[in-house]
């Protein structure tokens, strides 16, 4: 085939550039337009409405006689989503039918304790994303992050404050160690981060399920594998009553500690110029290995922090199997949303702690699955990755696109001849 | 079959590839088309294969015009292309690799190998190739895998074959065997289009010379021509690029390289013991072919490669081994040849284009913070200093044309205190305006006393700068000689003739700059008549 109708570029050779096809990937999502980011919400929305009309019983009842009584049909569907998208909103945002300010506000502390893990795990993916890596290890440095301070939090037993400052200390500490491993393989071996992340992740999953058999990480007198409680000084506190705590805090201040480390610092700027264009930065003598490690060692103890929202709020936590739950894997959605800036990503994670916290409601108080929530964030991530499609959809101008285009052009003109 | 190209246009943009290319190519002939990197030969074949699409001209086959959508049907009409750049599949053996595309099947749709062995068979016997059909091309040596694709071209009874750059892979043993194929095809009556920037292949082998130059045909000759006239057929005469410069201010050494070489790891050897000087307030240009190994010794300097053997010391510090980051902390400026690819970053504004290379120390940067004012003042200084033509230092540098690109890149490396300057093809893509600009600023920088090494492909930019002119080829230098060495010369040079016997040739020894260009123009004129 190749031979019957070898493409243009065919007078190239590619072998050097297929190392660099997940660091394409990256670039293009670390590049994409907040425009992309909203429209992919708005699709998924609209898309959402239709699932959930779909499979509401009464839309399904109407729709048999559409013919015969069109209105009751178009009743139930506005009625549907109506219902199943305040009732997201009353879940996530504020509950309208509330008697006290606590109870109005409750649902935008519960958002926020479900958004300070993604805000955490997405803004280190996103430095990794605009060095041009594609970590996929979120859950396995959450997880590493979750044993270091989970360790440090039931151990140890420290004054009030000294306590905390360790836990979260130690979470990123284990995170970092985490993100150091295929950082330090993918700047010396030129390993593959995105397989060794993936394999790592497995790795912390099953290191944690046997920690757990062991006497130390055991709950005395049990067998269960559980950890004993975390001391109730390790506790993040909390915000003005609410269930909000100081992790939400911290997560604000991790996302401006990243935008000065991303727009203001030399190793933001190395990193940025390794993402974009690795043999530019090699030969302006920017260390392409450093930047890797750097990168990956933040973007670990970022996502570290992820495991201190839920091993360190005020309800009582013990360490378990279960403590990433899926934030490492939600996370990487979190940062293509949020464009992998730092602004961006606290708006994703708000998002998607929104539509976790709105979606148990929603499934309580109508008959809508909450599954729902899933196929809208999928949704979200198909279209971050094909904005083109987005932007056909919305009939957007692509004028960069052409532009490219025609540069490519000349630049493959060119180079044919070099070779020549 | 007889081949016509009659005023074939292809553009890239602005960029004119091809400017009306007339070449014809009679039955049974060998038709050596010459010209430099950048002329404008594979895209002309390009076109006649199907891959491009001309923007003007006519292809005719014995006289009828065709158009060809692809290389599918280009390779019906019986042209066959082989590239450069070998299209076989490593894990397949020679006669799947030959079959492939149009493969013969027995029932229910399986491939006949037997048939695809036959096939393979015999048009080997036939010419004396002597391949196995069996073995895997992967194991082949790049002779025989060339062989292989000439093979698969007359599977498909090619009666015209393209041989794009054939011998630039392959030893002089391989080489000698190749022109005996090309005399034994031409025998038989196959056409071949022969592609090459090698003099004494096409003297040996062509029957006619086509020579192309700026995506023109600026002649064509006999391969009775002497190297001296097909030389500077092929590098030009002086056209008006001429730089004000007073002579050279020669003060001490400065870079000394004493036998550098470069083995790669499959043990080619990419330079062979390269030794040079270059003093404070000269400029050394290095000429050459591309390819013959000039990437390689500027990545040496920089730091990027290391090397092999050798010795490379700036002001009496040795720097043999040290990496990028201490070789510009030493005071070493350097534009890369691929501006794009390693000169900046297009997604970075000016700006920090601007300071890529000096972004960890004062006064851009303190205790790993960035020190935003002084880059944008950085910025706005050298945008006006290097009339960067741009909305202002936050524009991205990927927006801007090439050659303000290269004023950026330029401006960077310049701006601070130099003890060399390195620059490779400093003003390939750049427009004429801004050529003659980079040619005041980097003689500008060697007046100051700083010596300046200049990598080009472009003899007229070679001509223009070079105080000492250092010929490159197959990672040797010729010869290093003055600046007012005649053209003629400079080309025998190129192509591997050393330095004593290029001026022994008579028509190179009377070939001066801009001199007698009407010479080899005459004796195309008569070849052709």
């Amino acid at each position: 085939m190749s031979q019957t109708a070898p493409p243009p570029t065919a007078g190239a050779p590619s072998p050097q550039t297929q190392g660099r096809d997940w660091r394409a990937v990256a670039r293009r999502v670390a590049q994409g337009s907040a425009v992309t980011s909203v429209l992919a919400v708005v699709v998924a929305l609209v898309l959402g409405a239709i699932l959930i009309a779909a499979a509401n019983s009464q839309v399904q009842a109407t729709a048999g006689y559409l013919f015969a009584r069109p209105g009751d049909f178009f009743a139930a569907l506005g009625r549907t989503i109506a219902d199943s998208y305040s009732a997201l909103f009353q879940g996530a945002v504020v509950n309208l039918s509330a008697s006290s300010a606590g109870d109005f506000l409750r649902p935008l502390t519960n958002t926020i304790g479900h958004a300070v893990p993604l805000i955490f795990a997405g803004l280190g993916l996103g430095i990794g994303f605009r060095a041009g890596l594609f970590n996929i290890g979120a859950q396995g440095q959450i997880i590493f992050g979750a044993i270091f301070c989970g360790y440090i939090g039931f151990a140890w037993h420290l004054p009030v404050g000294v306590h905390l400052v360790l836990c979260v200390l130690g979470a990123f500490v284990g995170g970092a160690l985490w993100g150091f491993i295929p950082g330090i393989l993918k700047a010396k071996t030129g390993a593959n981060e995105v397989i060794v992340t993936i394999m790592l992740n497995s790795v912390a999953a099953f290191f944690l399920g046997w920690l757990l058999t062991r006497e130390a990480f055991r709950k005395p007198g049990s067998s269960d594998p559980l950890s004993p409680t975390l001391d109730a000084s390790a506790h993040y506190p909390s915000l003005f009553g609410t269930r909000a705590n100081l992790g939400f805090v911290l997560a604000v201040a991790a996302a401006i500690g990243v935008w000065w480390l991303m727009e203001r610092s030399t190793l933001g700027f190395a990193i940025r110029a390794v993402g974009a264009n690795p043999a530019a930065a090699q030969t302006a003598g920017l260390s392409v290995a450093g930047a890797t490690v750097w990168t990956m060692v933040l973007a670990g103890g970022l996502a570290g922090l992820a495991a201190t929202s839920q091993l360190l709020s005020t309800s009582a936590q013990q360490l378990n199997s279960d403590v990433a739950g899926t934030f490492g894997f939600d996370a990487i959605t979190v940062a293509l949303l949020g464009r992998s800036k730092p602004l961006g990503t606290v708006a994703a994670g708000l998002l998607f702690g929104g539509l976790k916290a709105g979606g148990y409601l929603m499934q309580a108080s109508t008959d809508t699955p909450i599954d729902v929530i899933l196929v809208l964030q999928s949704v979200v991530v198909l279209l971050i990755a094909a904005p083109p499609l987005v932007k056909a959809i919305f009939h957007l101008p692509d004028e960069d696109r052409q532009a490219r285009k025609a540069a490519k052009q000349a630049r493959l003109a060119l180079r044919t001849e070099a070779t020549a | 079959m007889r081949l016509e190209l009659c005023g074939v246009t292809k553009r890239f943009g602005a960029f004119v590839a091809n400017d009306a290319v007339s070449v014809t190519v009679e039955p049974g002939e060998i038709h050596a088309l010459l010209g430099e990197n950048g002329a404008g030969k594979s895209t002309l074949m390009n076109v006649l294969f199907g891959l491009y699409r001309a923007d003007g001209g006519e292809i005719r086959l014995d006289g009828k015009p065709v158009q060809f959508a692809g290389p599918g049907e280009a390779m019906a009409a019986g042209i066959g292309m082989v590239h450069q750049h070998f299209m076989l599949i490593p894990v397949f053996t020679v006669a799947e690799n030959v079959v492939m595309g149009h493969e013969p099947v027995k029932a229910a749709g399986l491939i006949d190998l037997a048939a695809a062995r036959r096939r393979v068979k015999e048009i080997s016997d036939r010419f004396g190739f002597d391949v196995d059909p069996d073995a895997l091309v992967d194991d082949l040596p790049v002779g025989a895998q060339q062989r292989v694709e000439i093979i698969k071209a007359l599977s498909r009874k090619a009666e015209i074959l393209i041989l794009d750059e054939p011998t630039a892979v392959l030893t002089p043993q391989e080489t000698d065997e190749l022109m005996a194929i090309m005399r034994q095809l031409k025998q038989s009556g196959t056409s071949i289009v022969f592609i090459t920037h090698k003099l004494r292949e096409v003297q040996e082998v062509a029957d006619k010379i086509t020579v192309i130059r700026h995506g023109k045909v600026v002649g064509q000759a006999l391969p009775t021509a002497s190297q001296a006239e097909l030389a500077e057929l092929m590098v030009g005469h002086a056209v008006g690029l001429k730089v004000d410069k007073s002579p050279a201010q020669a003060a001490d050494l400065a870079l000394e390289v004493e036998g550098v070489s470069l083995v790669d790891q499959s043990g080619l050897t990419l330079l062979d013991n390269i030794s040079f000087q270059v003093a404070k307030g000269e400029i050394l240009a290095v000429a050459g072919v591309q390819g013959n190994g000039q990437t390689e010794l500027t990545q040496i300097l920089i730091g990027l490669r290391p090397t092999t053997a050798g010795r490379i010391s700036l002001g009496g510090r040795d720097l043999t081994g040290a990496s990028v980051h201490q070789i510009l902390d030493a005071g070493v400026g350097f534009v890369p040849e691929d501006r794009s690819k390693d000169g900046m970053v297009a997604s970075f504004n000016i700006g920090e284009n601007l300071v890529l290379d000096q972004v960890d120390h004062d006064p851009f940067s303190q205790r790993g913070a960035l020190k935003i004012g002084a880059i944008a003042d950085n910025a706005r200084t050298q945008i006006g200093a290097f009339d960067v033509r741009a909305p202002g230092p936050e524009a991205t540098i990927g927006t801007l044309s090439g050659g303000n690109q290269q004023k950026v890149v330029l401006a960077r490396e310049l701006s601070r205190e130099l003890r060399l300057l390195i620059a490779s093809q400093p003003t390939r893509g750049v427009d004429v305006g801004s050529i003659e600009f980079i040619h005041e600023r980097i003689v500008a920088e060697r007046d100051k006393g700083t010596p300046v090494v200049i990598v080009s492909t472009e003899l007229d930019e070679v001509v223009a700068l070079a105080d000492r002119i250092a010929v490159m080829y197959r990672g040797r230098f010729v010869g290093v000689v003055p600046a007012d060495t005649p053209r003629g010369v400079l080309g025998l040079m190129m192509a591997g003739v050393p330095y004593a016997e290029a001026v022994a040739q008579p028509a190179a020894g009377e070939t001066t700059p801009g001199g007698s260009a009407s010479q080899p123009a005459a004796g195309g004129d008569g070849a052709t008549t």
